[in-house]
């Protein structure tokens, strides 16, 4: 938590600086793929933030982060399809609807530990994505096409690239300084020291499930969020974005880039979905590097990239 | 009534499918604590290894001993190379990194053998209908993938509970530390039990390549029902694998026969056919959570460490 001047803070002050300035890059070279591309990754970084609250503070590996994803972006399809445009009132419901499918599953999931918490997640995310198969009036397997993008009546256009990178970016931001404030708080203290030792907090009369549920829901709302946005910029929402394979990767970006650290996942979500990009650039087959270096990560990279940025600076 | 008998079988060939990737998945959780998503490519490398091997032999026995060897070679290979440095390590650790052995996997297959996906041609003595009561017929395949699953299962009940090898599994699932101490390579014995777990998961492959395409990701669905299996029958026990695949088995294929007219008796028409493949794709992810809820050690859990 301290602000030392380490390698960490360097790569993420540039990080952060480098994603202000990328509409400049984009306005300036004509790229538009490349504004595109960093939305994509900025709205997945806000969902891997959200994931690192519970999995990186919190203790809690949810490999069902990914449902969340889904219901947001249904929330504003479904809504968008009964001809309900206005954000004001599309983005309310995706985090509602995501607030309230974290309180049922975390009540139900925070009964078990462990491996046994990280299935019965999983458990409850497939259900979303048969659910979501189910939806035939909403496309079903096919998923739903979005023809319009959530109106704010004039305030921010999000059909405009730009405006609408930096709204994501924004939020993106705001979201990491709310995790801060959260993990700084007497609230976030608690949940912390749950994950130490959740014995000793309970002998301290500590509520733990009670203060663990509340920042699971807090964490499923955000990634709500990410979802509404992401099927904003997809225009197009399908079961595929809730399957446990997204759970994974937003587990991969969480972890590759430091978890329980504060901008790791961001940094984790950039490198992860630009590796992608260029790997899938060179070769029609980049997992079959990508999936290696995983491993690579895993066993020699311990703390993910902030950890080893944090030993480099250490020496 | 033709249809019920039917869809039993079915469900019971289905489960005990299952039961083969659990039990192999079960024994590496329960023993080295290893969490192996990976444990689904070796599936899949089971089938293609059978698809290629039965065409390149022209006989399906010989191709399909030829597939089996190649796995068990393959997950060996695996432990030796990396996952053996995963023990110890958090179950998240292990989580990852065999999500990353399964890009790599599904695209190595890709490479090797392209993007579509394969058929396997059964010989003709195993396609006959085989009478099994009077007026009701059941493909010989399928016949022989229970008579084969349950003799697997047979052999690994004894293997585990009768043999010398069996007894020191058992006892490194209780205590690695004091095995060691008493002499016995645990490594060996692990590289063994891996082994022995991908050689089943590559038979599961194998037997339902013929039924369904050979394709890439087959792995991958079938990797969270065994999942769902061992979670249900409780982590580390056979025994618990063995009757939860059966019971997962039986509710996933009666679920998917049957639903759909149940339902079309309580809704309409339209609503119960587009509601009845979901729910009945939900149902065992309902009853595992279900089971968590009220029963978190499984329902037929490993004996108490």
């Amino acid at each position: 938590m301290k602000t030392q001047l380490n390698a960490g803070t360097v790569v993420t002050v540039l990080a952060v600086a480098g994603l202000l300035a990328l509409p400049l890059y984009s306005a300036l070279s004509g790229n538009i793929f490349v504004l595109t591309l960093f939305t994509r990754i900025v709205i997945l970084a806000l969902a891997a933030a959200s994931l690192n609250l519970i999995m990186g503070y919190g203790g809690m590996m949810s490999f069902g982060h990914a449902a969340y994803l889904g219901i947001g972006g249904y929330a504003v399809g479904i809504l968008a399809q009964e001809g309900i445009g206005s954000g004001f009132i599309q983005f309310p419901v995706a985090l509602s609807a995501s607030a309230l499918f974290a309180l049922v599953i975390g009540a139900l999931s925070l009964r078990t530990r462990g491996v046994y918490f990280i299935m019965i997640t999983l458990a409850f995310a497939q259900m979303a994505y048969y659910v979501a198969s189910g939806l035939a009036r909403y496309g079903g397997d096919d998923g739903l096409t979005i023809y319009k993008r959530s109106d704010f009546s004039g305030l921010i256009n999000l059909s405009n690239r730009a405006q609408f990178y930096y709204f994501c970016l924004a939020l993106l931001l705001a979201t990491v300084f709310l995790i801060w404030r959260i993990v700084n708080s007497r609230f976030g203290m608690v949940v912390r020291g749950l994950r130490s030792n959740e014995q000793r907090m309970q002998a301290i009369g500590f509520p733990a499930k009670r203060y663990q549920l509340v920042c699971f829901v807090i964490a499923g709302t955000l990634c709500g969020l990410a979802g509404a946005l992401l099927a904003n910029n997809t225009d197009f929402v399908s079961p595929a974005v809730m399957y446990w394979t997204r759970s994974g990767d937003l587990m991969v970006m969480v972890i590759l880039g430091g978890m329980g650290t504060l901008f790791g996942p961001v940094i984790g979500a950039v490198v992860y979905l630009l590796l992608e990009e260029l790997l899938s650039q060179i070769t029609e087959y980049w997992a079959l590097i990508m999936g290696p270096l995983l491993l690579l990560i895993v066993l020699f990279g311990r703390g993910g990239i902030m950890g080893v940025l944090g030993r480099l600076s250490r020496g | 009534m033709l249809l019920v008998v039917e869809q039993i079988l079915n469900g019971l060939q289905f489960g005990l499918l299952l039961f083969l990737l659990a039990a192999g998945l079960t024994l590496v959780f329960g023993i080295m604590d290893l969490v192996n998503l990976a444990h689904g490519s070796l599936y899949m490398m089971g089938a293609y290894f059978a698809a290629t091997f039965v065409a390149w032999t022209g006989n399906f026995l010989l191709g399909a001993l030829l597939a089996l060897g190649a796995t068990l070679v393959l997950g060996i290979v695996l432990e030796f190379t990396t996952l053996r440095h995963l023990y110890g390590r958090d179950h998240l650790d292990h989580v990852l990194a065999t999500f990353g052995l399964i890009l790599f996997f599904n695209e190595a297959v890709r490479l090797i053998w392209g993007p579509a996906g394969l058929a396997l041609q059964l010989p003709d003595w195993l396609t006959v209908p085989v009478p099994i009561l009077p007026g009701i017929h059941y493909p010989a395949y399928r016949l022989a993938i229970i008579a084969v699953a349950l003799l697997v299962a047979l052999l690994l009940y004894l293997g585990v509970m009768r043999t010398r090898v069996g007894m020191l599994i058992r006892a490194g699932a209780s205590n690695r530390e004091m095995i060691g101490a008493l002499g016995i390579n645990i490594k060996l014995l692990y590289t063994l039990v891996f082994g022995l777990g991908a050689a089943l998961a590559g038979l599961a492959g194998l037997m339902q390549a013929p039924i369904l395409t050979v394709q890439i990701g087959m792995g991958e669905n079938i990797l969270i029902l065994a999942f769902v299996v061992i979670v249900i029958g409780g982590i580390g026990s056979i025994r618990g694998a063995f009757l939860a695949a059966i019971l997962v088995g039986l509710i996933d294929t009666l679920g998917r026969a049957f639903l759909p007219n149940l339902l079309r008796q309580i809704l309409s028409s339209a609503a119960a056919s587009t509601a009845a493949p979901a729910l009945s794709s939900m149902l065992i992810y309902l009853l595992m959570a279900i089971v968590l809820v009220v029963r978190p050690e499984g329902l037929f859990p490993a004996a108490r460490r």
